[in-house]
């Protein structure tokens, strides 16, 4: 494990911007490995000038996310699958 | 707590600096009136957005410090020394500024009194911050249930909090602090890093089955959870935050 790296936590104010839920909760499917886990307990990276999740079991990139000037860009081509409970 | 919250999307939101306290040499609690807050859960955290005079933003994530019933948030920022963010809030926000903030975050790591207990809370460092807010909301809901800290820090000039830790009633309450580096005088307790005997010292027994929460650096928070589970505290009821080698800011 990287000493660098945050928890979900760190992304989820970010992710709470584009999806109408409580973002730590939702689970993710990685496209990589297979492996289901909720965002909160993913990898953070967020040295860089924007943020990187990674899946917490592969280290595959899950999400990568970069916002300024107003403006959001997200690629999620490393999540296979998101799952969220309704009520 | 069951299922994903539809929360509706968040947003960024301005807030007032009210006040600001000096906890430790490297860590300050900034309280702040947010007039749209919507409220919060104890364990939870906000994301604070500064904007330079060319523009440049920068945001980094927080714990909330003050329990839901407080009507201003207090967020408890510690000092690195290379960190875009946590300067400002520790030597230069005052009272009057205006600050952007982006929460609640997080629906994880929180704890009411309904979650019932006995509840062990194991902080290193300023990962005692979130658990600072379960401790008041406990307090706030003048609740009985069982409650053990044990705070990991350098030495003790780092305890945040520590006159409030020092007043909470001694009824239920249980606190336990490790030095690592540098002790008080004449000082009888723990003076190491976690391990396995320290933690099953200091930890409720295994058959009160408590409601466990760690918060620190990420090594902190692995051994110390692994360690647990070891010991045959049931994973299920431990709760982690980590946060990296380079400290609150991220």
């Amino acid at each position: 494990m990287n000493d660098h790296s945050l928890d979900g936590n760190a992304m989820a104010g970010l992710l709470g911007e584009i999806f109408p839920f409580e973002m730590t909760s939702v689970r993710a499917l990685c496209a990589g490995c297979g492996a289901m886990e909720a965002l909160g307990r993913e990898s953070v990276y967020a040295d860089a000038p924007g943020m990187v999740m990674r899946c917490l079991h592969c280290e595959a990139i899950l999400i990568r996310a970069v916002e300024g000037g107003g403006r959001i860009w997200i690629d999620m081509r490393g999540v296979a699958c998101l799952q969220v409970h309704g009520e | 707590m069951a299922g994903t919250a539809v929360l509706g999307r968040l947003t960024w939101q301005v807030g007032e600096v009210t006040g600001t306290r000096t906890e430790t040499p490297r860590t300050r609690s900034l309280i702040v009136d947010l007039p749209h807050w919507p409220g919060h859960r104890a364990g939870q955290h906000v994301d604070i957005r500064l904007t330079a005079e060319d523009g440049y933003q920068a945001v980094r994530s927080y714990s909330i410090a003050s329990p839901p019933e407080d009507s201003q948030v207090e967020v408890t920022v510690e000092r690195l020394d290379d960190g875009e963010v946590s300067p400002y809030l520790v030597d230069e926000a005052q009272p009057g500024d205006q600050l952007e903030f982006r929460g609640p975050v997080g629906g994880y790591f929180v704890w009411d009194v309904s979650r019932g207990g006995p509840l062990f809370l194991v902080a290193g460092g300023s990962g005692i911050v979130p658990l600072m807010s379960m401790i008041r909301h406990r307090q706030a809901r003048h609740s009985d249930i069982p409650l053990t800290l044990l705070y990991s820090v350098r030495a003790p000039q780092d305890v945040i909090y520590r006159a409030e830790l020092d007043r909470l009633a001694p009824d239920g309450v249980t606190i336990a602090y490790t030095f690592t580096r540098e002790q008080p005088e004449d000082w009888t307790g723990f003076a190491r890093r976690i391990d396995r005997d320290l933690l099953r010292e200091a930890a409720p027994p295994l058959n009160t089955r408590p409601l466990v929460y760690v918060c620190g650096p990420t090594p902190f928070v692995e051994t110390a959870a692994g360690l647990l589970v070891e010991l045959g505290y049931d994973a299920g009821r431990i709760y982690t935050e980590r946060f990296g080698a380079t400290g609150r800011e991220r």
